[in-house]
């Protein structure tokens, strides 16, 4: 039954109306070939098309005035070619593929199926070969290069004028984990920042629009006229952005005039700077509470830091005792729940053996220290301040016993090198040394930048890099805001395909070696994960490896580090695009 | 033999007459040689007359008709059916038929023995059919389409059908109509059959578009190929001329 249905169903043959070949019914009543002969869909198609290729730098050009870069026989170029013809969106496409040609023919060839509706209701279906020539233009890009015409247009410089780097190294891992550098052209070190070059203004408007939404930035623009054609009333301008962030960062101390204070709402004289982003965040040690300052403010204000972190002195915690918050003490701002108010009795690090001189401190970190914990603060008793306002406030005995003697910032940890224990690093943003232009102002100058500056110079932005890193480690909320990555040197990977950390005292650490020296090792972390490489790593870490242990330094957990940096790549990547 | 005629550069020819073994009736219009076309071969047998129904041209649609009798529409007014039945032969009963569907033509296919009709027709209307042509009367689909008179036309010779009907269909029609069948097209590839063919038992006409192919078919299935067209000379019984006289 089921065959017969079958055979019921089928049409009867007809002959060809223009053949007469005996075909089966179709809406137009012709068979293919005498369809084919009656109609063309590829009718006014063109059969030829340019494709404008620039060699210097292998782009394509897809109109207007983009330029792709594509390989021969890629999906790309095929998405390129096939925008070319325009007609096809009248056609259904049904399949496109490359006819292969000699590389250097400068033909690209394309299959294309097309099928349309023809006669009444008869879908048609064809294929045909379209040729693309391959036409030899200089792209805009490498115009401008061969003109000897600076590559960039516009630069944003980033200052800060303070004498260390922390805020800026701070920024360069923002910018990299939003990755706000995709445009730049190349990135420069000055002095007091970084200049970043873009090609096009709005490219530099756009990284300026991110570095607002993470800092107070204080923004100046200047255009320097390069050339221009009156005739066609064409202006070419080299547009220089400013970008001053304020210089106070993180743990700075600020003191507030009395004037200032009141206009704020009533606010304290002396305020630790708690957190910077595209507003200020001031501790008041007191009492616990944050208040917010905005740049706009800030910048009217002017403030500046009284003490920064270099002026930290150690304590050592004596007694600690919890303060209640007096529930009746009003203030404008918000109350940090993490801190808790205390009185703590200190001593100075340095006088330990020496007198018996105590302070007695009230400080927001009551729930983070406990007796004969080492605390950094600031020692307004013994510190050398030339704040006018100040110094008038601390002339006058009211004031005065308003102030504190010594402001309590954080918890101190032991000077060690705390560089062999890190088994994470950072991404940097691939710069030029600001030497090339150093130099030439040095040399301008009639001095030279001898070597031993330049060394001077490693040195302190080395010791910045460091006391950064230990700012991550220590603050797992600032760490959370950046990217960090396994340090591939500290890494070794086993037989297994697995990660394991090498330590700097072990010598050469290898698979088979570890394997036997397992028992002796104490496997602290087997943090399971899968990263880029899709490995398992665990971190072994030695029991008894020395005393860096034992002072409950805060360590990174293996968790939080990324896979995949692969240190080479930063290195070429806009060295070459500045000229100046 | 089949001839290829157009009403004025129209070729849906079966517009625009209707032909049967007793009488031909031919649209009222511009065109005369149309007229022309169907008197040079016809008006020595059969009476080839200008007509028009309810005011429109396209009488081949309109209405329907054997050597028996002819059905016109009710839209037909009285001076029209009086001309028609003044011109006709005493013996064709002439009758007007109050139907819903009012376009004969395209409901019903007939020859002088039996009759497809639209599905929807009236009963009185098949009785009318039925007496008034003398035919048996089939209610039929043509590939699905209900107008068999617009897809399919046949003589009492043989028939050509919609092109998409199935074979069974076509099995079963031509065991009904007792006629050989067969699925065609017309006017180069049209499947509006009833539209393009005009033909008796001795005379078919096509519409201009029409192929050889086509052409070859319908005089195949309607046997309009004479006992002459296959003999070297012509009725007279001089030789055919050449079709190539010389090779200049």
């Amino acid at each position: 039954m089921g065959t017969t249905s079958v055979q019921d169903q089928s049409t009867v043959t007809i002959l060809c109306c223009l053949c007469g070949a005996p075909i089966t019914a179709n809406p137009s009543n012709m068979c293919v070939h005498c369809l084919r002969s009656q109609v063309d869909l590829t009718q006014g198609f063109p059969k030829q098309c340019a494709l404008v290729y620039c060699k210097f730098c292998g782009r394509y050009l897809v109109p207007p005035k983009t330029w792709v870069r594509a390989d021969l026989e890629s999906k790309e170029l095929m998405t390129i070619c096939l925008k070319r013809l325009k007609r096809l969106v009248k056609l259904h496409l049904v399949d496109a593929a490359f006819v292969w040609t000699e590389p250097h023919s400068r033909r690209i060839r394309l299959r294309l199926t097309v099928q349309d509706e023809v006669l009444n209701r008869t879908i048609l279906e064809q294929s045909f070969i379209v040729e693309f020539v391959v036409e030899l233009q200089q792209c805009a890009d490498c115009k401008r290069e061969a003109a000897k015409i600076e590559a960039w247009e516009a630069v944003v410089q980033l200052r800060q004028r303070v004498d260390h780097k922390r805020t800026l190294f701070y920024l360069e891992q923002l910018i990299l984990k939003h990755n706000a550098h995709e445009d730049v052209l190349g990135i420069r070190q000055q002095k007091d920042g970084l200049d970043f070059y873009f090609v096009h203004r709005s490219h530099a408007l756009k990284f300026l629009s991110f570095l607002h939404n993470v800092a107070c930035v204080r923004q100046r623009q200047s255009n320097h006229l390069v050339s221009h054609d009156p005739s066609n009333n064409v202006y070419r301008y080299k547009y220089t952005f400013s970008a001053e962030i304020p210089p106070i960062c993180r743990e700075d101390l600020v003191y507030l005039p009395p004037r200032v204070a009141t206009q704020l709402g009533g606010l304290s004289s002396l305020l630790l700077v708690h957190r910077i982003t595209n507003q200020i965040r001031l501790l008041d040690p007191l009492t616990g509470f944050e208040h917010h300052i905005d740049g706009a403010t800030y910048w009217r204000l002017g403030l500046t830091a009284l003490m920064n972190a270099r002026r930290l002195t150690a304590f050592v915690v004596l007694d600690v005792e919890p303060v209640e918050r007096d529930p009746a003490a009003t203030s404008c701002g918000h109350l940090d729940q993490r801190f808790r108010l205390a009185d703590a009795t200190v001593a100075r690090a340095a006088d330990l053996g020496v007198n018996d001189q105590q302070f007695l401190v009230r400080t927001h970190l009551g729930n983070i220290l406990k007796a004969g914990d080492l605390v950094l603060g600031y020692d307004l008793v013994s510190a050398n301040l030339n704040e006018s306002d100040l110094f008038e406030s601390l002339q006058s005995d009211s004031l005065k016993a308003t102030l504190p003697e010594i402001v309590l910032v954080k918890r101190g940890y032991p000077q060690r090198d705390r560089t062999k224990q890190r088994i994470w690093t950072l991404r940097e943003l691939p710069k030029d040394d600001g030497d090339v232009g150093e130099h030439r102002h040095a040399l301008r100058e009639g001095a030279r930048v001898t070597g031993r500056q330049r060394d001077q110079r490693d040195v302190a932005l080395e010791r910045d890099r460091e006391e950064f890193m230990q700012e991550l480690e220590q603050d797992p909320e600032l760490r959370a805001t950046v990217n960090l990555y396994k340090d591939p040197t500290k890494f070794v990977e086993d037989g297994l395909g697995r990660l394991g950390i090498r330590y700097p005292g072990d010598r050469k650490w290898t698979a088979s070696e570890r394997a036997q020296g397992q028992s002796r090792r104490n496997v602290q972390n087997a943090n399971r994960f899968d990263g880029q490489r899709g490995m398992n790593a665990y971190a072994v870490l030695e029991a008894d490896t020395d005393a860096d242990q034992s002072d409950d330094y805060p360590s990174v957990s293996l968790d939080e580090l990324l896979d995949g940096l692969d240190i080479s790549d930063d290195a070429d990547q806009g060295q070459d695009a500045v000229t100046s | 033999m089949a001839l290829r005629v157009q009403f004025e550069n129209n070729n849906d020819i079966g517009c625009f007459a209707r032909l049967t073994n007793a009488y031909c009736l031919v649209a009222v219009g511009g065109s005369e040689a149309f007229y022309s076309a169907f008197e040079a071969e016809l008006a020595d047998h059969i009476p080839v007359i200008h007509a028009s129904v309810a005011g429109c041209r396209i009488i081949g649609r309109l209405c329907v008709g054997n050597k028996h009798g002819l059905l016109l529409p009710s839209t037909t007014n009285d001076q029209e059916l009086l001309h028609i039945r003044n011109s006709l032969p005493e013996s064709i009963v002439v009758q007007r038929v109050e139907e819903r569907l009012s376009a004969l033509g395209n409901c019903i296919a007939c020859n002088d023995y039996a009759a497809l009709v639209h599905t929807d027709l009236d009963r009185e209307t098949e009785e009318i059919i039925a007496d008034t042509l003398q035919v048996e009367t089939f209610r039929q689909t043509l590939a699905g389409e209900a107008l068999v008179g617009s897809y399919c036309y046949f003589t009492n010779q043989g028939g050509v059908v919609h092109p998409m009907c199935r074979v069974e269909d076509l099995d079963e029609l031509s065991g009904l109509l007792q006629v050989p069948l067969v699925a065609g097209t017309v006017n180069r590839g049209s499947e509006v059959i009833g539209a393009g063919i005009v033909a008796n038992d001795w005379l078919g006409y096509c519409g201009f578009a029409t192929t050889a192919t086509e052409l070859s078919v319908v005089e195949s299935i309607l046997k309009l190929r004479t006992w002459a067209d296959n003999n070297a000379y012509d009725s007279s019984g001089a030789f055919k001329s050449a079709l190539i006289d010389a090779l200049a």
